[in-house]
């Protein structure tokens, strides 16, 4: 409150126009004047800039190549034009299908199932009482989100190899009669994906929610104990509602990250066994670019995935903001 | 909020349930750890046979002798302790001093710039195209790689502009009326009044160094460069446990396998951080909310 307060005196005299009619030349000179004020406020924010020219804004203007002829013989501007030449491979590429049906796969799974649980998570997490259990718990689950999926890539190949645990206790249960090698069976790949990544983010996607939910006002609680509510019904009709803002904030980045389908994750999982449900976009513009130096067509794949991406944000904002009134920009 | 009246039954049913299902949650949380650490404890030959659930059979520190002995992992541990250390001072003061510029509602061009800044949140060049300013800067094989390129986040950014704009601006113009420029009220004001937030990038960041093996796997060749994560996946995703075979000292000792060294070495890469985080997590809740809310 204060602070906010504070704020809005921050515009210091110098601001303050200084004679009613300020001329063409004499507001130049202020302008002038205010920008050598604030030389070394604008070389901090001019370093910023050119860090972002360089690390942000160069990576754009190289999306030409995607357009272009690009090996490393010729500079970018060099290169010589080929118009939509690596788009048009790209969709007739066989791998297409297989790439599109893994990216969007993985992506919906993990929308339909991960982005749910958190919120349920929180909500029996946020019922508990005893204030020091509830801590510990939040502590202990967001635990594996400060793992690397290296190390996690680890211990799930030890899990899951023929002698690993799973197989031990599936067969010493008799639920199975022969030990599954199930990182090499493509059609186990997606469910370790989505449990892998549930089981490392769970905790940590809850503390958003948790902490909109400590704002929700007691009073409403109250009311609802005295107009008989039982916890679900507390639940369902206070705890959900009020946080309705913040779920929607976070599934609209869930949606416009579809097509990302947590590449260091599958980077560390797949093999070539696996490869007809590993293989997603992320995975496959790297294949194609960095292993086998295909710079342009990768680009070009690269490229179409910001395109739809991009337009999966807005379209994911402008629906919430007519549903909800919620919106990121 | 203290309710004094009686429990009903069903309010009993529910809250044991409840307590139950969380410590399902902890339970699965914490046990893949407690494995991968029980299994490295125990001898590496003896540990083949499986069936070591909740203790060392065969209590064993010989995998982390061997990981201790070995050149190879301990370079890759120095990378990555020098990149760490390297990189979270460099990234959060350099985020935090482009922030206090960007928060200073007097800036001119500010809106600007702002706008610059937004659209590298959800636009961007791509792999190739990035890899190819990455080779041209001839970063390389250079360790500078793993700290020019992430020395500024716009995300960050946002974070640090939303705490400083909470400060009491009577800090800043009691320091401008002593004369101090807006270096000096950055450096000796605003960032000794801002470790909360400072601390939460600091811990983002320590742990993206940390966890990163990406950029060690694309723009490193060099054996001698490669942080420690890199070096793992490599041991971890081409199963090529000759790699670490190769690094160890020779006939060290029989009852070392590749699996109980990998082992080791995950638990001693992991341990770092799971020390350091209970101690940060009052700073970096807030630090998300404050991400989150107006991010």
């Amino acid at each position: 409150m204060e602070a906010s307060l504070m704020n809005v005196q921050t515009q210091s005299p110098h601001d303050l126009p200084l004679r009613p009619p300020p001329g063409r030349e004499e507001r130049r000179r202020s302008w002038l004047m205010k920008l050598r004020k604030q030389r070394y406020l604008q070389v901090m924010a001019l370093l910023g800039i050119v860090w972002m020219a360089v690390f942000c804004y160069v990576p754009m203007y190289g999306i030409i190549i995607a357009f272009k002829e690009y090996t490393i013989t010729h500079s970018i501007a060099d290169a010589p034009w080929v118009g939509l030449e690596h788009f048009r491979a790209f969709f007739e590429d066989e791998e297409l299908g297989n790439v599109i049906r893994n990216t969007l796969g993985i992506s919906l799974i993990k929308l339909v199932i991960g982005f749910p649980l958190p919120i349920l998570f929180a909500l029996f997490l946020n019922e508990l009482r005893a204030m020091r259990f509830k801590k510990a718990v939040q502590t202990i689950s967001y635990l594996p989100h400060f793992l690397s999926w290296v190390i996690l890539g680890g211990i799930l190949t030890t899990w899951l190899a023929e002698t690993g645990l799973i197989n031990n206790v599936l067969l010493s249960l008799h639920l199975i009669k022969e030990p599954i090698s199930f990182l090499a069976e493509p059609s186990y790949f997606w469910s370790i994906v989505v449990t892998s990544d549930i089981w490392k983010e769970l905790g940590w996607s809850a503390i958003i929610y948790l902490a909109a939910m400590a704002g929700v006002s007691p009073d409403l609680y109250e009311a609802a104990t005295i107009d008989g509510a039982g916890r679900f019904q507390k639940m369902r009709y206070i705890t959900l509602p009020c946080i309705r803002g913040t779920i929607a904030i976070l599934f609209i980045l869930a949606v416009s990250g579809i097509l990302n389908s947590n590449f260091d994750q599958i980077l560390v999982l797949r093999n070539s066994l696996n490869e007809s449900a590993s293989n997603v976009i992320d995975i496959y513009v790297y294949q194609t670019g960095l292993l086998s130096s295909r710079y342009s067509y990768s680009t070009a794949v690269g490229l179409i995935k910001s395109i739809i991406a991009l337009i999966l944000l807005l379209f994911a904002n402008s629906v919430t903001k007519r549903l909800n009134n919620t919106s990121l920009f | 909020m203290l309710n004094r009246n009686r429990k009903t039954t069903g309010e009993s049913v529910f809250d044991a349930f409840n307590v139950v299902l969380m410590l399902l949650v902890c339970f699965a949380t914490l046990y893949p750890i407690w494995y991968v650490l029980v299994n490295s404890l125990n001898d590496g030959q003896d540990a083949m046979r499986g069936g070591i659930y909740w203790w060392p059979r065969i209590l064993s520190l010989d995998s982390y002798r061997a990981v201790f002995e070995s050149s190879g992992i301990m370079t890759a541990m120095g990378v990555t302790v020098a990149k760490t250390v390297l990189g979270t001072l460099i990234h959060v003061f350099f985020t935090a001093m482009v922030a206090y510029a960007f928060s200073r509602k007097q800036l001119i061009g500010r809106k600007i710039y702002m706008f610059i800044g937004t659209i590298t949140m959800f636009f961007g060049g791509g792999l190739i195209p990035y890899f190819l300013v990455i080779r041209d800067l001839h970063l390389l094989d250079n360790f500078l790689v793993y700290i020019i390129p992430a020395m500024f986040s716009f995300f960050d950014l946002i974070i640090f502009v939303s705490f400083f704009r909470e400060i009491p601006s009577g800090l800043e113009e009691a320091a401008e009326i002593d004369g101090a420029n807006d270096l000096g009220i950055f450096l000796r004001i605003i960032i000794p009044v801002s470790m909360p937030v400072v601390a939460t990038i600091a811990l983002f960041h320590g742990v993206y160094q940390w966890n990163d093996y990406f950029t060690g796997m694309i723009f490193i060749n060099e054996m001698d460069l490669q942080p420690i994560q890199t070096y793992l996946y490599r041991v971890v995703a081409e199963s090529s446990s000759n790699q670490m075979a190769a690094s160890m000292p020779g006939g060290i000792n029989k009852n070392v396998t590749s699996q109980s060294i990998k082992l080791a070495t995950m638990v001693v890469t992991t341990l770092p951080i799971v020390l350091v985080y209970p101690f940060l997590q009052k700073y970096f809740v807030k630090g998300m909310l404050i991400g989150s809310i107006k991010g």
